[in-house]
């Protein structure tokens, strides 16, 4: 075991990589959990977005088409969804496992002709000056745009929510939908893009872990990304900058437990795999003390036909 | 314009008739998706649900019917009991890999010791196990108020490297030439699950049918059973009648956990024979989809077990006669429970075309 191969500037760097594809899916459905829906297929969204974005990048040569397809793809497949409770007024749980098992589907049947196909390289630009910091050059300021784009993805989430009266609409969508409507909001026009933009936020992260963390295309790759991104939610208390935090924290662990198994630390490889899993419940039990922030109307299927 | 009008009460005969036309409804959408593919839909479809029962070769698929549906209903039974109470363990995967792990570990320890006791102390810690694994999202429900539903889940990514631990490390096969993968139980007679190899009967296979009829007499005769509906349906309503929900989440998670825990153990103890690193092929997941097209009912589930494992194996055919792709299938799964549920608004509501009018 030779702990002192873990350089901890890369790692902060690896970590950072490791914590977009989260933060990205979580702030997607960080999104439509305030407008009261509460998805449960973001781990089919993010496979799907995976393997379109692949595809897609594979096939054109461009990573960003590619990026922009997952997107396209996350968003598509999360129709589906609003579909179902929206309009068809299904349970909002049973739909959302559906969604994860048919985008489980999906991905492995269009990944077919896709393993072991390396995906055209994804461009990197050092920014100028700031990526020659010491330390926090390389930790902060050298990544691809997408590290960023998730960045000021949470800030104008938080600002929208925040300041801006669409989100303000969103928000009331998703405490209370009786009232909304009475005051003429479109609740289910409003919800359908909410779940929407949730659908395409995981299907760039999923295009994230396929075409730039690993890259490659296996089956079932994200394993469990995507509900480690909705216990982000509840993690993060609804608020978008403790899902950032929350996203590093997950990151964190891990990066450290695969430099650890890299390092030969004595735990067994199994053991230190399932760290990440372990730590979420960790955290699950101990926000769940407090549950007064989940937005009031989380889960429950509105239906004005009265 | 379309609205929907809610039915002061379930439609009795949607009831029925809808999984029925979920069925069919995936059959056309599945037959669109096949010919995609570039395979001959009607083929396709007669190979997956046609060929497994009556065809030529059909006294060789008639077995598995049983094989790959007694895990399956094992499983959906006891998802379907939460489920009717709003109580989501969808971690039943893990909880079946962890009732093989304990189950095949008991047996394993006795090697090669020939005893009748073996087998019965086998399938007590295959059900313990399970429910072991399912009490983990239980207590941190009850005590902390954990949601279910993610905890299950996180557990079986822990499970599925527990047995990747287990199966390279301490139930490895020490004269397996060092490959992963324990002993095969098919070749330690008091270890064995089969009753009759050749029309695919083992325990789990009683087990199965066992579980439905207790599930039956459970939900209609008896108090408990009637308490998991009243706090499905009415949950306000449970709370003023005296139903202790901690109560009920513990048995919901408990029973659901052993089932599939009894549902991992006949599947290494029999059919699969031994823990490897890939033992769980996702029946656990797949049962899923069995509650709900069961309509949670436990006849239901029943059939609809039935209908899934022909599915498995239809698919098995249609992937070594034309070259269907096994992800087909799995999409092929998906899409059934997406039909169920879209169609299930006619149970609830009535479609009424209407004038359109200002909001």
């Amino acid at each position: 075991m030779d702990l002192s191969s873990i350089n901890p500037i890369l790692l902060l760097a690896s970590l950072i990589v490791a914590a977009t594809p989260l933060l990205l899916a979580a702030i997607g459905e960080l999104v439509t959990e305030r407008a009261g829906v509460l998805n449960l297929g973001v781990e089919g969204m993010m496979i799907t977005g995976a393997i379109c974005g692949f595809a897609i990048a594979v096939n054109t040569g461009s990573p960003v088409l590619g990026l922009l397809a997952a997107a396209i793809g996350g968003a598509v497949l999360s129709l589906l969804f609003a579909i179902l409770t929206q309009f068809a007024l299904a349970n909002q749980v049973a739909s959302g496992l559906a969604l994860t098992l048919f985008g489980l589907g999906l991905s492995s049947l269009i990944g077919q002709g896709y393993q072991g196909v390396k995906p055209p390289a994804f461009p990197k630009p050092e920014i100028p000056l700031l990526s020659d910091i010491p330390v926090l050059g390389p930790i902060v300021f050298s990544h691809d745009f997408v590290v960023y784009l998730a960045f000021f993805l949470t800030l104008g989430v938080w600002a929208m929510l925040k300041y801006s009266r669409a989100g303000l609409i969103l928000r009331a969508v998703g405490e209370n939908h009786d009232a909304a409507h009475a005051l003429g909001y479109k609740v289910v026009r409003i919800r359908v893009l909410a779940i929407m933009f949730g659908g395409a936020c995981a299907g760039l992260g999923g295009a994230y872990i396929s075409l730039i963390r690993v890259p490659q295309w296996t089956e079932g790759m994200t394993s469990g990304v995507g509900w480690i991104a909705l216990a982000l939610v509840v993690f993060a208390s609804w608020k978008p900058w403790r899902v950032m935090l929350g996203a590093g924290l997950f990151g964190g662990v891990s990066v450290l437990q695969l430099n650890l198994q890299a390092a030969g630390v004595a735990i067994p490889v199994e053991y230190l795999a399932m760290s990440p899993y372990l730590i979420t419940i960790l955290v699950l039990v101990i926000m769940s003390a407090d549950r007064s922030r989940a937005p009031a109307s989380l889960g429950k299927g509105f239906h004005a036909g009265t | 314009m379309l609205k929907l009008e809610k039915r002061p009460q379930p439609s009795q005969a949607w009831t029925y008739l809808t999984p029925l036309l979920a069925v069919i409804l995936t059959m056309i959408a599945g037959g669109i998706l096949f010919a995609f593919l570039g395979k001959d839909p009607v083929q396709a479809i007669k190979t997956i649900f046609w060929d497994p029962l009556f065809s030529e070769f059909a006294f060789y698929y008639r077995p598995q019917l049983l094989v790959k549906g007694a895990p399956l209903v094992l499983i959906a039974i006891g998802l379907s009991l939460g489920f009717r109470a709003g109580i989501w363990n969808i971690g039943a995967e893990g909880q079946y890999i962890i009732g093989a792990l304990c189950g095949a570990g008991v047996g394993l320890a006795f090697y090669p010791i020939e005893a009748w006791y073996i087998f019965p102390l086998m399938v007590i810690a295959g059900a313990l196990g399970g429910w072991a694994w399912a009490m983990i999202p239980a207590i941190l429900k009850v005590r902390f108020g954990t949601n279910e539903i993610l905890v299950s889940l996180m557990l079986v990514y822990v499970a599925e490297q527990l047995l990747a631990s287990m199966s390279l490390g301490l139930l490895k096969n020490p004269q397996g030439f060092g490959f992963p993968g324990s002993r095969n139980l098919n070749d330690y007679a008091s270890a064995n699950s089969w009753i009759d190899q050749s029309v695919g009967l083992h325990w789990g296979v009683v087990a199965g049918f066992i579980a439905v009829i207790f599930a039956y007499i459970l939900l209609n005769r008896h108090m408990l059973g009637f308490h998991i509906r009243l706090t499905g349906e009415a949950p306000r309503a449970a709370r003023f009648a005296g139903v202790n929900p901690t109560r009920l989440i513990l048995i919901c998670l408990g029973a659901a956990g052993a089932l599939a825990g009894l549902a991992g153990l006949f599947e290494v103890a029999g059919p699969s024979g031994q823990v490897s690193i890939d033992f769980n092929a996702g029946y656990g997941f797949t049962a899923i989809i069995v509650a709900f097209l069961g309509r949670l009912h436990p006849v239901g589930i029943l059939l609809a077990g039935a209908l899934m494992a022909l599915t498995y194996i239809g698919g098995d055919i249609a992937q070594s006669n034309m070259g269907l792709p096994s992800a087909a299938i799995q999409l092929f799964q998906g899409m059934l429970l997406f039909f169920l549920l879209t169609v299930d608004v006619l149970t609830n509501y009535r479609i009424r075309l209407s004038q359109r009018e200002v909001a």
